[in-house]
């Protein structure tokens, strides 16, 4: 937060995550991302006459997970409400949502920054509840004819909204936030957070508090902004947004109140955010409980089940990693950010090494450095723990020093072999010529019709014998195999 | 004995034993539809040719000696509020006409696999929402007794199909009492059961709360045979109680004695007619010569039914009925935009043109009534004031029903005020239609179940239905009670003159 700034930016978010279930909310219906269009459907998500809703117990179980990891108190009883509203992407006229008494309430979710860049920062969580999605229109400009296409493989997939207190106080601090929402999210695979695919959508709502000469302090009017497709547009958009609003408290001395809420659509590639229609925001929707579902009750064993299953969170997981392997809040800070599988590796590494700071230094430098520049995920890492302990083993025993090693650790890295292999091929296990020589004349012996072939002048036949050559010794160097076995072929001439 | 008179009981026992081939039966109720339908308009959609073909293959499997089911070869006529994949299901609204499901009905396919053979699809008030049929986009249905009269509704179209013998067994659905009112005023034997005992799965919701679907047929042994088919726990349907199916027709022939039956005194007080009065109060003396006991019981928030009903089905409504907008499937305005460029017509967009005129066009005027008084009780600063409060009602309402289960086990009443209506009597008045259903409607807000069987005729020859109501989940009891009286007196064996009585 800036202290300089005559005003202080008040932020509070509401984030929709779609939830990790093989199966949408309220029917069997596939919630996989990019299907043809209209073909992951049935009566239920489709509203046909006569169909009806039945809980995913799962998403239910996922939604409760995410709220326990926020600190929610979790509602022993909640019911589903509908929030009715005309839409085309809205089959039903109406979406099923939880009203007035979601299933969890009044948690928080801080994040610190290791390097004290800012301030902990400790966000209120208003509520948590879950909701059906709506599909997607697409409107058909291109045409010319104004058409709208509908496409509802995504209509009631499971959504967990999450409302924050409006607790943050700046573009960055909202940003990091997030990141560490995503992440806990993540980690509690709860969802795969993916912004591209729609699976976390973010609005914020902003406004300015100004000290005024006399104390008072002055509230500009609450705008929503919505559009924000990644966590850098929010950053801008709410950084724009704080500059316009103080701009235009500047003009009019407009405050909160006096003007009804707006919402502000983001316009990424200008950098800027455009009033949208008001209409959409004085809608009334006539909540009301949906007579087609049950509620739904919580028991405290449900909610330990949960528990137990949940795993250790983002915030307590780089604690437990900094004492545990002796490393550094920073180190720890950065692998626990780049996911649990990642942290996994580190795990398994530094229990080979035995020394969690090498170990976490080959994270930081090299295991990372090159998954940034292939853009790869560690799942698909080709060099194993294993592999990599026994090049820092090697290290250690004084086969190689570090650079050499990386060098190594690359060629690893590119073939998928193993450090032997590898040190092998690079010549590093020298084999002596001696041994090469008399491996060249076993060879030569056993193979008459390529020493003959040469001999009339067609080189390339030597290459038959290399693969032999590295049958016999897999470490020697082809090349020198190749040379040895011309040379010995000349000298018979 | 010729099919048209049999008790569906009979009918499946006949088919069973090889007097008559479902190929038999089905041709004798499709010829009666094709003779009476013209005259009393109780179908909308006939399905001889799918009705003929089911048949015979009943016929060819237990020919082959090959596993049929338990109701193989009965005739069953359906609502037409139920989905069927392979008949139109149109709610009797032009918003459907032509709408065709991709599934059946939980209830429809329970049939199906019971090898029912289906006639055709009943007419109906639109969207379920009446009480004498008159509000069918596709015209009224005439009542068999009375040709200038109505059958009630909205079941009216399965009541007078029953009634004129143009099925033994017809599917209703009850939301405040369109199963008992009609086949009140038919004079046939209606059940509604306890909410969740049937499957809603494929039944195009009204109010979802309320709704529920049950049988229509001569006797309460036929009702009792149908429900051993159609209830029962539908993991796709939340409401849907997961509790066994009782064999309702092992449990009807048991003594009355020692049943103790309530009476609400203010059922009788003014606007109830005298004759039905009269059927009523000699249907409380069979009752009580089978044995069971009479009691006076209080329903003290049974005054406020009918505006609680009014509030909380009309808000369900509402909501339910909001996906009929013109832009997936249904009725859409068939000349949105013709007007100049730039000009809206009044729509604020081309899509608010095409949902405002799409349910314009597409819903009849009860329709729209009962949406508008829907959204405007939900909407913010009146749902307090109505639609909350009404649910506050309704649970004093049930609780009602449950304290006064105390002390009786059951309830009994008449079913309507008066004997059918003539047609266009009320139609100009709201209200007053809203009224047909005072004796029901508790039954739907409380969730129990209820039953109406003929006890009586009016001097002008027009039926009189009682009513029984029962604590939660005891249709046996409702059946039993029914049967009793119906082995006890032939008011339900009456078939009207005015269509003509079948041949023998
Ligand atoms: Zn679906």
């Amino acid at each position: 937060m800036s202290t300089t700034a005559p005003y202080t930016t008040i932020i509070g978010l509401e984030v929709h995550v779609q939830l990790m279930t093989r199966t949408k909310l309220f029917c069997g219906c596939s919630t996989k991302f990019g299907g043809a269009p209209n073909t992951q459907v049935c009566p239920t998500c489709l509203g046909l006459p006569g169909s009806l809703p039945v809980m995913n117990r799962r998403a239910f179980d996922l939604a409760l997970r995410a709220a326990l990891a926020l600190e929610c108190t979790i509602a022993p009883f909640t019911k589903w409400d509908r929030k009715n509203y005309f839409y085309p992407d809205l089959p039903k006229g109406y979406q099923i949502s939880q009203f007035d008494l979601p299933f969890s309430s009044d948690g928080f979710l801080e994040v610190v920054d290791p390097k004290g860049a800012f301030e902990p920062c400790r966000v209120g969580i208003v509520r948590v509840h879950l909701e059906e999605d709506a599909g997607k229109s697409m409107h058909d400009e291109a045409a010319g004819t104004g058409d709208t296409r509908i496409d509802l493989n995504r209509a009631g997939t499971p959504l967990c909204e999450i409302v924050t207190q409006p607790d943050l106080r700046s573009p960055q601090d909202a940003r990091a936030w997030l990141n560490e929402l995503k992440l806990l999210l993540v980690y509690l695979g709860v969802s795969d957070c993916n912004m591209q695919e729609g699976s976390l959508r973010v609005d914020a709502n902003v406004n300015l508090h100004i000290p005024q000469p006399d104390g008072r302090i002055a509230k500009t009017p609450i705008v929503e902004i919505k559009n924000m497709n990644s966590f850098r547009s929010v950053e801008r958009a709410l950084t724009y947004e704080a500059a316009r609003q103080w701009e235009d408290w500047q003009a009019t001395k407009a405050e909160m109140g006096k003007t009804p809420k707006q919402t502000r659509g983001w316009d990424d590639p200008a950098g800027i955010t455009r009033a949208q229609r008001h209409k959409e925001e004085s809608s009334d929707y006539r909540y009301f409980p949906e007579p087609d579902l049950v509620p739904v009750t919580v028991s405290q064993q449900q909610i330990a089940s949960i528990r137990g299953e949940m795993g250790e969170p983002p915030v307590s997981l780089r604690k437990t990693l900094a004492a545990k392997w002796n490393i550094p809040a920073y180190d720890a800070d950065v692998l626990v950010n780049q996911g649990r599988e990642l942290v996994d590796y580190f795990e398994d590494l530094a229990t080979r090494v035995g020394e969690g700071k090498v170990a976490s230094n080959w994270m930081q430098q090299d295991v990372l450095r090159i998954l940034n520049e292939t853009n790869g995920t560690v799942s698909d890492f080709t060099v194993r723990p294993e592999g990599l302990a026994d090049l820092i083993g090697r290290i250690k025993k004084g086969d190689f020093d570090t650079s050499r090693a990386r060098e190594i650790f690359a060629e690893m890295v590119t073939s998928g072999r193993p450090v032997d292999n590898v040190v092998a091929g690079m010549g590093i296990a020298a084999v002596s010529d001696d041994d090469v020589i008399s491996l060249c004349r076993e060879l030569l012996a056993a193979n008459p019709k390529i020493v003959a072939d040469v001999k009339s002048g067609k080189e390339q036949a030597a290459a038959g014998l290399i693969g032999q050559a590295k049958k016999k010794n897999a470490n020697v160097n082809p090349g020198k195999v190749r040379a040895v076995c011309i040379d010995l072929i000349r000298g018979m001439e | 004995m010729q099919p048209l008179e049999m008790s569906a009981v009979d009918l499946v026992a006949a088919l069973r034993q090889g007097d008559i081939t479902a190929v038999e039966s089905a041709t004798v109720f499709l010829d009666r539809i094709e003779a009476t339908n013209g005259s009393i308009n109780a179908f909308l959609a006939v399905d001889r040719e799918g009705a003929l073909a089911r048949a015979a293959d009943i016929d060819a499997r237990r020919k082959a000696g090959k596993p049929v089911g338990p109701l193989a070869g009965l005739p069953v006529a359906l609502k037409d509020v139920l989905c069927t994949s392979d008949m139109p299901t149109t709610c009797a609204s032009k918003m459907l006409e032509g709408f065709r499901p991709p599934y059946d009905a939980d209830v429809v396919a329970r049939l199906r696999r019971a090898d029912a053979v289906f006639l055709g699809k009943t007419n109906m008030d639109e969207f379920a929402m009446g009480g004498s049929n008159e509000n069918s986009a596709f015209g009224p249905v005439r009542n068999p007794w009375d040709l200038s009269r109505t059958p009630g509704g909205s079941s009216g179209g399965s009541a007078a199909c029953v009634a004129g013998d143009m099925a033994p067994v017809a599917i209703g659905s009850d939301t405040g009492g369109s199963i008992r009112q009609p086949a009140g005023l038919c004079g046939i034997t209606g059940l509604k059961p306890t909410y969740g005992r049937v499957s809603r799965r494929g039944l195009i919701a009204f109010a979802s709360s309320l709704d529920q679907i049950g049988p229509m047929a001569r006797s309460a042994a036929d009702c009792a045979l149908i429900m051993e088919t159609i209830a029962g726990h539908d993991p796709g349907d939340s409401t849907s109680l997961a509790v066994d199916v009782p064999r309702y027709t092992d449990l009807l022939d048991r003594p009355l004695a020692g049943v103790r039956i309530g009476r609400v005194p203010e059922h009788f007080a003014a606007g109830l007619d005298p004759e039905v009065a009269k059927g009523v109060e000699e249907a409380f003396a069979v009752l009580m010569a089978a044995g069971a006991t009479v009691h006076d019981v209080q329903l003290p928030h049974a005054k406020y039914g009918i505006p609680t009903y009014y509030l909380v089905a009309p808000c369900e409504a509402s909501s339910n009925l909001a996906r009929y907008d013109g832009a997936h499937y249904g009725h859409r305005c068939k000349d949105l935009g013709q007007r100049t460029a730039g000009h809206t017509g009044g729509f604020e967009s081309p899509l608010v043109e095409m949902y405002c005129r799409s349910r314009a066009e597409g819903f009849g005027p009860e329709v729209k009534r009962r949406i508008m008084l829907g959204t405007y009780a939900l909407s913010a600063g009146y749902y307090e004031a109505y639609y909350a409060k009404a649910l506050r009602v309704r649970r004093l309402i049930r609780q009602d029903y449950l304290d006064a289960f105390q002390t009786v086990d059951l309830i009994g009443g008449p079913v309507s005020a008066t004997p059918a209506f003539k047609l266009g009597e009320k139609t100009d008045d709201p209200l007053a239609m809203y009224l047909v259903d005072l004796y029901t409607v508790g039954t739907n807000l409380a969730g129990v179940g209820g039953i109406s069987f003929p006890c009586g005729f009016t001097k002008s020859g027009l039926p009189i239905g009682f009513q029984l109501q029962a604590p939660p989940l005891a249709e046996p009891l409702l059946l039993q009670a029914a049967d009793r009286f119906q082995r006890l007196t032939d008011w339900h064996r009456r078939r009207p003159q005015a269509v003509g009585v079948a041949k023998t």
